[in-house]
């Protein structure tokens, strides 16, 4: 077996006095889709912003594709190929969808007209928006110029957080199949979901996070069936 | 005319001071001084390039570059001991140092170029081009307006078109965010303090050729005003700013002219209690909702 894609061992991250992760340890192959799932404030979102540099570890180390990348800049970790949509979206609603879009391109300029045209494809409906200031898009356009501006910068691993986070059902269903769309291109996918039944659904395998530890993990077909994982995360009653 | 050709001045000055703003939310009270130091390198280049006898458009020209080349070291040395290292302090503390950086600047002039008036060389031979009424304009106060607002224009080219200009705009905005689109954060940040002190060294110039006597001093009510500028236009605001500066100067201009002299100076100040009562965010703002 080929040496996992991104390696994150015995993690510890917080803010300030308050620790955030504790040990936490996880491995992603390259071609998988793993989903993170937990509740709010169990440290979904800080574990990956401690990938992608926002947030130094205190210890424990994060290896990307054979480099030590824990503490580093959050550019050099985009160059290497890890690209972050985070919470919120965080559209430059001052910039028109084209500037999100060339943004997200940022560190690769060469082809970019090429990989502009590969994430229209994906998403027509920001073609038709391209002048537009991002602020003035709805959510899930918004959500879909997120993904399309990180895709920009054609990476090896993409780490979205909460993706669905606010989305009519529908467009939920559209922005999973995307993400399963965009993994089957051939892009790596760490998918941290409050919507842990659709996320187990296009996941190979999953982590569930508590309190900042890993307590649960296994292949998503079995912790959809695990029954703590269904009274917890799945809305059955117990 | 004078007025315009004040504001065109302020314009430049305040263009720094809402630029730094926006990438880091910082009011740069050190901007004054980076502003009178353009003024003297401007002195000593003119000098040292033997331009200050024989006026010349190429010498004015060489002046500039080299008054703003000389003020994009010192703004990139600021930011590196001043500001850099506070980034993730409180928002008070880098306040607190600019104020700090902005006394040891005027001091430093003090003892570097002499406590004494200097006499800026003439660059520019001055006549009248136009003359109607009381209206007068000399080819000085066109130059000086022309300057600054080619100098607005390729601002505006830098923000609006570039690679950088985007960078700026999106740290602007949400600088979390940009960095994880790979932007370089520090050095955006950098860019934008080199941009700014560009601007204000040619300021700097262009009051030299207006206003001839230069001290190390007389950043400080310059600095204030473009300022009030700033916040008159909203600050954060670059087309705000660049109307904010024109504005003040041929507010200014048209009380010492109408009223008294001795108002000159407290009319900006009088503004900024006004705006900041009734408009805080300033003609152009728009009310900033708090993100998530």
């Amino acid at each position: 077996m080929t040496a996992p894609l991104l390696v994150v061992e015995d993690l510890e991250a917080g803010y300030g006095a308050i620790t955030a992760l504790r040990g936490v340890g996880l491995d992603v192959h390259a071609g998988e889709i793993v989903t993170l799932i937990g509740s709010n404030g169990a440290g979904k979102s800080t574990l990956l912003r401690t990938i992608s540099g926002l947030v130094r570890p205190r210890c424990g180390r994060i290896v990307f594709a054979g480099e030590e990348i824990g503490g580093a800049r959050p550019d050099r970790i985009v160059r290497l190929g890890v690209c972050h949509v985070p919470e919120g979206r965080r559209i430059f609603a001052n910039l028109s969808v084209h500037e999100n879009l060339q943004m997200g391109a940022y560190v690769r300029r060469n082809e970019e007209s090429k990989t502009l045209e590969r994430v229209l494809a994906l998403f027509p409906r920001l073609r038709e928006r391209l002048r537009q200031a991002g602020g003035t898009l709805s959510g899930g356009e918004q959500q879909m110029l997120a993904i399309g501006r990180a895709l920009m910068a054609r990476p090896r691993l993409l780490l979205l957080d909460e993706p669905s986070l606010g989305l009519a059902p529908r467009l939920v269903e559209q922005i999973f199949d995307i993400v399963r769309a965009i993994n089957a291109e051939g892009t790596t996918v760490v998918l941290v979901e409050q919507n842990a039944q659709q996320a187990l659904r296009i996941a190979s395998r999953a982590y569930v996070l508590e309190t900042g530890s890993l307590v649960l993990q296994g292949a998503a077909a079995e912790l959809a069936a695990d029954p703590r994982v269904r009274r917890a995360y799945l809305g059955e009653e117990s | 005319m004078n007025g315009v050709a004040w504001g065109g001045i302020y314009a430049l000055i305040a263009l720094g001071y809402t630029m730094v703003y926006g990438v880091l939310k910082l009011i740069n009270f050190a901007h004054g001084e980076v502003y009178m130091v353009g003024a003297m390198t401007g002195y000593y280049a003119a000098h040292w390039l033997g331009v200050a006898g024989a006026p010349s458009l190429t010498g004015l020209v060489l002046t500039l570059g080299a008054s703003m080349i000389a003020c994009a070291l010192l703004a990139a040395l600021i930011e590196r001991v001043a500001y850099r290292p506070l980034r993730s302090a409180p928002r008070l503390a880098p306040l607190i140092t600019a104020i700090g950086v902005s006394l040891l600047l005027q001091n430093l002039g003090q003892i570097v170029f002499g406590a004494d008036p200097k006499f800026f060389p003439t660059l520019i031979e001055s006549r009248n081009v136009f003359e109607m009424g009381g209206l007068s304009v000399s080819n000085v106060q066109l130059t000086v307006l022309g300057t600054a607002l080619a100098l607005m224009a390729g601002l505006e080219l830098v923000v609006m078109r570039t690679r950088f200009g985007r960078a700026i705009r999106a740290v602007s905005f949400d600088a979390p965010a940009a960095a994880l689109m790979g932007v370089p954060v520090d050095r955006v940040i950098l860019g934008t303090f080199v941009v700014g002190a560009m601007l204000a060294a040619a300021a700097g110039v262009l009051v030299g050729l207006t206003n001839p006597k230069i001290e190390p001093l007389m950043g400080v009510l310059p600095g204030l005003k473009a300022f009030v500028a700033a916040v008159l236009g909203g600050i954060g605001n670059i087309p705000g700013a660049m109307v904010g500066g024109i504005l003040l100067g041929v507010i200014e201009t048209l009380v010492s002219g109408y009223l008294s002299s001795t108002y000159r100076d407290a009319i900006a100040f009088v503004l900024l209690i006004v705006i900041l009562l009734y408009r805080p965010t300033g003609l152009f703002g728009v009310s900033q909702t708090e993100k998530v």
